[in-house]
């Protein structure tokens, strides 16, 4: 991938220092597929406390095993910030994704600096995998990618 | 192998009943992270030589207590005794870190009366100072309890308050000792470690629901409220049939009492301190033995 055009594009769609994170979600060639619950958070490169970006997971599902049941699966996520956050959150959490490319915007209030961007997925009957990018605000392209629960991780 | 046990089980309890036995008691919880306070945990407990191999003989249900986040008492349910394990589950409705274990708190020992040597409190079913379980005359003794039958058995007491006044060469020791799991509902809190600063207690520096297979960890070891210095602590991890080795290590408190663990991999590790001095609570003891076990998750960065 050039860097080039993803840092026009970047600069295209976001105002100022926003950058926007593009996460795919790959196919998995199983019988019994799940969606994965995803999670996202910022890590200031010098330590501190973490930023959640996003978390998706089974929002519909209620009664005796509510979908918030299986957040701690999301065994990284899950101690940086997830278990303080209220669910649903404003903002935060959403339903879990198909398989795809989704674009999200970096959160506007990040100072400049330097930060590492964690992406976690976990899915049921599946694999889990943290996929981590360091990430410069203002944005700067970056790439990283996962092998199995998650394919690229882009920054633009 | 169990005819074996049962010898040096035997042999321990006619030489005043060494905790330092190879037998470990362990609790394992389903898992130490819940995420909301509408769930439960489901704990095996068991007394065996490999963790966390149910094998040998099941711990007594009615030996754990359960506290809640807040240090108030909390219910086990649906216990159950089976052979090798029992297993009970604790129902997590508070947000925080729960602590499900035994503490024990007996003085053993021995004197003699007109020559004959004679033993005070006994090795229970659950460990030492464990109440025995009766049985009946003509019974099968449980495994693990006693010597078996037509070896000698010496003539015993069970407390302290019973040894006659003609008594001759007492020798009492103090025996106290815990065994925790830690589950936590959301954030982790730290009530349920506020320490008593009697015996040896552990506080977490690094809490025991938040371990990393690569970050090392921290405890705080405190012997009535003052740091352990020096003291060993020993880590065994789970899965020994998976392994070669057992893959036990030691490692040793500073002078502020801290040990640091540095985890070879992820895993269940059963985490065990013992320490002896001359400074029992019990009246006409002289010697204290002391322990600390734990059973601890780390996760996989």
């Amino acid at each position: 991938m050039r860097k080039t055009p993803l840092l026009l594009a970047g600069a295209l769609a976001a105002p100022a220092s926003a950058g926007t994170i593009s996460i795919t979600i790959p196919q998995v060639p199983v019988a019994e597929y799940h969606r994965p619950y995803v999670a996202a958070w910022i890590e200031p490169a010098g330590g501190g406390a973490a930023q959640t970006v996003f978390v998706w997971y089974d929002i519909k599902k209620k009664g005796n095993e509510p979908g918030t049941k299986w957040l701690s699966e999301l065994r990284t996520f899950w101690r940086k910030g997830g278990r303080s956050l209220t669910l649903p959150a404003d903002g935060l959490s959403g339903a879990t994704r198909a398989p795809g490319t989704y674009q999200i915007p970096l959160p506007a209030s990040l100072k400049t600096g330097t930060y590492t961007l964690y992406v976690e997925a976990a899915r049921e009957t599946g694999g889990r995998e943290l996929v981590s990018v360091p990430l410069t605000i203002p944005a700067k392209a970056a790439r990283a990618a996962g092998k199995t629960e998650l394919g690229t991780v882009t920054i633009r | 192998m169990r005819p074996a046990f049962r010898l040096a089980a035997a042999a321990a309890l006619l030489a005043c009943a060494t905790p330092a036995l190879a037998h470990r008691a362990w609790l394992v919880p389903s898992t130490t992270i819940v995420s909301g306070t509408d769930d439960w945990v489901s704990i095996d407990a068991a007394i065996s030589n490999d963790l966390f191999f149910a094998d040998h003989n099941p711990m007594r249900p009615d030996m754990v207590k359960v506290w809640a986040p807040d240090g108030s008492p909390a219910q086990l349910q649906n216990a159950a005794t089976l052979h090798y394990r029992s297993v009970f589950d604790v129902r997590i409705d508070k947000p925080g870190t729960w602590k499900i274990g035994t503490t024990q708190s007996a003085v053993m020992g021995s004197f003699k009366v007109d020559g004959v040597d004679w033993r005070v409190g006994g090795r229970g079913f659950g460990g030492p100072g464990g109440p025995a379980r009766p049985v009946a005359p003509g019974a099968t003794r449980p495994a693990g309890e006693g010597p078996p039958p037509g070896m000698q058995q010496r003539p015993s007491v069970a407390t302290v308050a019973e040894i006659p006044a003609n008594a001759t060469d007492l020798k009492l020791t103090e025996v106290i000792g815990q065994n925790n799991v830690f589950v936590t509902a959301g954030a982790p809190t730290t009530t349920v470690f506020q320490p008593t600063n009697k015996a040896l207690e552990m506080v977490p520096v690094t809490h025991p629901d938040e371990l990393v297979s690569n970050e090392p960890a921290k405890f705080r070891f405190l012997v009535d409220g003052k740091p352990a210095a020096g003291l060993k602590v020993t880590l065994v991890p789970g899965g020994k049939r998976y392994r070669d080795g057992e893959g036990a290590f030691d490692v040793t408190a500073g002078a502020d009492g801290v040990a640091e663990v540095k985890w070879p991999f992820a895993g269940l590790f059963w985490l065990n301190a013992t320490t002896t001095d001359s400074h029992p609570s019990a009246p006409r003891a002289t010697e204290r033995r002391m322990s600390y076990t734990a059973t601890l998750e780390v996760v996989a960065p």
